[in-house]
């Protein structure tokens, strides 16, 4: 039984290593959010469209829904747009913010490579997003059908992101009450 | 020019480390300034994440700062304004975390390694085999008496 106990401090040893090694794996700049299971907070933005429509709280609800935010000068978003082209094409309901960018260039943005969205609001301050706890682009949170927010991706939606979380994700909520 | 140079590194030594506020994020309150500008060295930047927003030049560090200033000058306490910004980001925004149930192991994880440890070292040092005991046998008290003797005698 004493000689066992030499093996402990061994036995610990390989526990942490384990333990570091597997936080090696884990991307530290993924922060959980805050804002899980609560109401999307109130705003009302802008159009990024001229004389189409803004986007507000009162938009969401009722069906379960992306929001996205995106800017001009984001390179992630570049890489993410096309997949989200898609995600429209196969009828997913997402919304767009365009965030701390110029106007101008979140419009210019959607004309030169397609709009994927349904409502796109201009969120020039950023206070929206810093509402929402965004802390870099893309960042794309899935709002329930009673306007919670149920998850946030960081980073650009991917095929495979899609087919792993949001996808699954957003049919089970079109099956909640 | 010797002169000179002196008097160059002694201003260059005066000079305290500048934090990356700009001039017209400042309050015109210094009192307000000086609370914003404490608060804000211990709220961490979630861009660059091992610096404060104090010291940040990111775009967003410097909106968490103006929107720090924007509660300080709207009455909140220091508690509300750190709050404020918790409630968005989280608790990994404050650089010095708070103690709670699920910071336990953050505040005494090392106590607890230090006291396994200090148990650990207790036990091994106490189970080693006990140090030959100082005192003599008869047989070997008898040889030293009659060494002892011995010497006398002679």
């Amino acid at each position: 039984m004493r000689r066992l106990l030499f093996l402990a401090p061994v036995v610990v040893f390989v526990a942490v290593l384990i333990g570091f090694f597997a936080g090696l794996g884990r991307d530290p700049t993924l922060l959980p959010s805050t804002m899980i299971d609560k109401p999307v907070p109130a705003f009302s933005l802008p159009p990024v469209r001229p004389e189409a429509q803004g986007f507000a709280t009162t938009d969401l609800g009722g069906e379960p829904a992306l929001v996205n935010f995106y800017a001009s000068w984001c390179a992630a978003c570049r890489i993410e747009h096309p997949f989200l082209m898609r995600l429209r094409s196969q009828g997913v309901t997402l919304h767009g913010v365009d965030w701390k960018d110029e106007r101008e260039a979140g419009f210019k943005w959607l004309a030169d490579r397609g709009d994927p969205y349904v409502r796109v609001g201009h969120d020039g301050s950023g206070r929206t997003g810093i509402d929402m706890g965004v802390s870099a682009v893309p960042e794309t949170f899935v709002v329930d059908k009673r306007g919670r927010v149920r998850y946030r991706h960081v980073g650009a939606i991917t095929a495979e992101v899609w087919e792993q979380k949001l996808g699954p994700m957003m049919e089970k909520l079109r099956a909640e009450l | 020019m010797k002169r000179l140079l002196l008097i160059a590194v002694a201003a260059a030594s005066l000079a305290g480390p500048a934090g990356a506020v700009n001039p017209d994020e400042q309050m015109a309150d210094p009192a307000m300034e000086a609370r914003a500008h404490k608060l804000s060295r211990d709220l961490r930047c979630v861009v660059c994440q091992n610096q404060s927003i104090d010291d940040s030049d990111a775009a967003l560090a410097r909106d968490l700062r103006i929107i720090l200033r924007e509660r300080i000058a709207a009455g909140d306490t220091d508690e509300q304004a750190v709050a404020f910004l918790v409630a968005r980001y989280g608790s990994f925004v404050q650089l010095q975390p708070p103690m709670r149930f699920d910071t336990l192991a953050l505040w005494f994880g090392p106590l607890a390694v230090l006291l396994a440890g200090g148990i650990g070292a207790a036990i091994y040092i106490r189970g080693r085999a006990p140090a030959r005991s100082a005192t003599l046998s008869a047989e070997e008290e008898a040889e030293v008496a009659e060494l002892l003797n011995s010497d006398k005698a002679g």
